[in-house]
């Protein structure tokens, strides 16, 4: 038990410390690179509590898709020196407000947290009952594709308009290019191609006259 | 404080929303971090349905941060194609200076 707790205080101070980091880098290639450190921590949070299919998942999905991308994007936008000068222009006015904002949603989640203490006992929940001797991949297999193959199946369409979206954003014809073009190619008929012409006796033809 | 319980993880989850908040808040300069500011939000989210399905030993929990995952990969991707774009047709992706829409 105490070597969770040790676990548990060191990821949950990393992840804390680079997700403020995030936040006030002033390079954008830095906060990217912390968010991939967030994103690692609370992987390693999921493993150690048991949700390691979770935790590998965090690192496949997060690290290796989403934060290469916006690393890909940062890079590629060469917007990384952009400067932002919060903390030294103190002119803003939306800082007070996010403050406040900040504070009241705190207060809030702290209300709500205490307020977990009173409650009597956790809603058991029968619905699903599942082998607990099974591991954790097994048990979230067993699940979804069974009581959750619809939802599982519009996640998979949300992926592939997502792909077709980003595709259709940045796809851009340029303008010089050889390139082949199929429609052309098999739409090419006899009357627009050829032309027949009659030859006189010994005068032949002359062409693009 | 040395037995760890749900309160510590659904404490660490509304740090985690709070600094994604006020990342939003904070940067006015630069798209990309609050892009990864809602990405922050989303994983406290995360870390919320994990500790919760834990917890109460229900694997619901789990099978739903799948779906924020898909979601919000799809978002990452699309957010990043329209600032790609918008970057390719005006220039400059400063939250100044995407004011088009009067807003």
């Amino acid at each position: 038990m105490l070597a969770h707790t040790i676990f548990f205080y060191f990821f949950s101070i990393i992840t804390i410390g680079s997700a403020l980091m995030v936040i006030v880098s002033k390079n954008t290639v830095h906060a990217v690179f912390f968010l991939i450190l967030d994103f690692i921590s609370v992987g390693c949070l999921f493993i150690m509590i048991g949700a390691e299919f979770l935790g590998m998942i965090m690192l496949i999905v997060y690290v290796g898709a989403v934060a290469v991308l916006f690393l890909f994007v940062v890079m590629m936008l060469n917007v990384a020196e952009q400067k932002q000068s919060w903390f030294r222009g103190l002119k803003s006015t939306h800082i007070p407000v996010g403050l406040i904002v900040s504070i009241i949603i705190l207060s809030e989640i702290l209300v709500v947290i205490g307020g977990w203490k009173y409650k009597t006992k956790l809603i058991s929940t029968d619905s699903i009952v599942i082998d607990s001797s099974f591991s954790n991949t097994h048990q979230l297999g067993s699940v979804l594709y069974t009581d959750y193959i619809y939802l599982f199946q519009i996640a998979g369409i949300i992926l592939l308009l997502s792909m077709i979206g980003a595709i259709v954003l940045t796809f851009r014809k340029r303008e010089g290019v050889k390139k082949q073009s199929y429609i052309n190619q098999v739409s090419r008929e006899r009357a627009t191609s050829i032309t027949v012409v009659e030859a006189d006796f010994n005068v032949g033809v002359k062409i693009d006259d | 404080m040395i037995n760890i319980e749900l309160g510590h993880y659904l404490t660490l989850g509304g740090i985690i929303f709070l600094l994604g908040v006020v990342g939003i808040f904070l940067n006015r300069k630069n798209i990309i971090v609050i892009l990864m500011s809602v990405e922050l939000i989303l994983l406290s989210v995360n870390i919320n349905l994990v500790a919760f399905s834990i917890y109460s030993n229900e694997i619901t929990g789990q099978i739903f941060t799948f779906f924020i995952l898909t979601v919000a990969a799809a978002e990452a991707a699309i957010g990043l194609a329209i600032i790609v774009s918008y970057y390719r047709n005006k220039g400059s992706i400063r939250v100044q200076d995407i004011n088009e829409m009067k807003g």
